[in-house]
């Protein structure tokens, strides 16, 4: 039965995806070209759509691609199926983390880990940083066209206005949209 | 049950207002899970990403899961769980079933070019808490400077030369466990009892 099939291929996706993000992705893809359910084309515009929605990537995926195949119910299942894993294993790292937490060991593993961990992110950050204000295929040539101009001005305000009145980050997310209508109609972007 | 519900409802918020997953994700969870609910430490939050990194799946379901099952047990994981995953049920399917070109809106694409430079900021100020956190002294420095140089110069590579390898979030997270278990369990337990 194709529910049963659908459960199981994202709860595969779920179970070998590590890294979060776009670690989905060619999950997806197997599933598309083994099963047939969605498209490349369609994985397209999931992405699309994934991006510019709320919510985990991987977890809007699956929805779309579950709904896609098998309507409303599909798209619950699919998801279900992805989480599960997640789930299970989680409980079970920390039910042992629990058991070792004042080791010695694991504090020494975390102290190792915490800059690593912040590293990484700082990277994530970094190359969304420079998906968004730098043309980066621009670079060595064009210097006037491979910045953002508009985008890093609002990023200095934003982080102005961040540090300075610390309300919650979806004001500024909302801000930050309207400031982008405003001015895509404008045509501001550089 | 009430605590289980407000679990429930602030991941639901957490999920339906982060866009562009899981490091997005960030800002919101120092907000809501740290600065209002308590629920864990900033140092906390930097364990779970790291776990929720080399663990497989979702990082906002690992993290909602991690988090859930600390308060409120088994329950609570399944609570914070289907809470962060709920609002993209809820507009992926309405947006799967009446708006098949929603990405191509012009009102859509104008207001993310507004977004992801707020994203960018969101996250640059969620790293700088964490660093305060987890960066403390010389070999935490230097990890960080490490993970962070390696990282973002392959994926920089990687927009010039697509065929460029890249190293799996796993690999970083063990060597630096590695290297916390021999530069800080190796110079004796002064620091171990800040």
């Amino acid at each position: 039965m194709i529910l049963i099939r659908l459960f199981f291929e994202f709860f595969k996706a779920g179970l070998f995806a590590v890294g979060g993000g776009l670690a989905t992705l060619p999950f997806l893809q197997e599933i598309s070209q083994k099963t047939g359910w969605f498209t490349q084309n369609d994985l397209m515009d999931l992405i699309a759509i994934s991006e510019s929605t709320p919510g985990a990537i991987g977890v809007n995926a699956a929805t779309y691609a579950g709904y896609h195949t098998y309507g409303l119910v599909g798209g619950v299942v699919a998801t279900l199926g992805l989480i599960c894993p997640s789930v299970i294993v989680i409980i079970l790292v920390s039910k042992v983390l629990d058991r070792f937490k004042e080791s010695d060991l694991v504090q020494h593993i975390f102290y190792g880990l915490r800059p690593a961990s912040t590293g990484l992110i700082a990277a994530a950050g970094f190359s969304v940083v420079l998906a968004t204000l730098v043309h980066v295929t621009e670079l060595p040539g064009n210097l006037a066209g491979a910045f953002n101009w508009f985008g890093i001005v609002l990023a200095v305000i934003l982080y102005w206005a961040i540090k300075k009145f610390n309300k919650h980050p979806v004001l500024y997310i909302l801000a930050s949209a309207l400031v982008g209508i405003g001015a895509g109609y404008l045509h501001m972007f550089g | 049950m009430k605590a289980l519900w407000e679990m429930f409802f602030t991941f639901a918020r957490i999920g339906g207002l982060t866009f562009g997953g899981g490091y997005a994700m960030l800002p919101m969870l120092q907000r809501e899970v740290v600065e209002k609910h308590h629920w864990a430490t900033e140092e906390e939050l930097a364990d779970y990403y790291a776990i929720g990194q080399c663990t497989p799946g979702v990082i906002a379901v690992n993290t909602a899961t991690f988090i859930g099952y600390r308060q409120e047990g088994i329950i609570g994981g399944i609570f914070a769980t289907l809470g962060v995953i709920s609002p993209s049920l809820v507009i992926i399917t309405v947006i799967a079933a009446c708006l098949t070109n929603f990405a191509e809106l012009k009102v859509v694409q104008y207001a993310f070019e507004g977004i992801r430079v707020c994203v960018c900021v969101l996250i640059f100020n969620a790293v700088q808490k964490l660093w305060k956190k987890s960066v403390i002294d010389q070999p935490t420095t230097a990890i960080f400077l490490l993970v962070f140089l390696v990282s973002a110069g392959l994926s920089v590579g990687q927009s010039f030369y697509p065929d460029l390898f890249s190293v799996s979030p796993i690999v970083y997270v063990v060597i630096a466990g590695v290297a916390g278990v021999v530069l800080h369990g190796g110079n004796g337990k002064k620091e171990t009892e800040r």
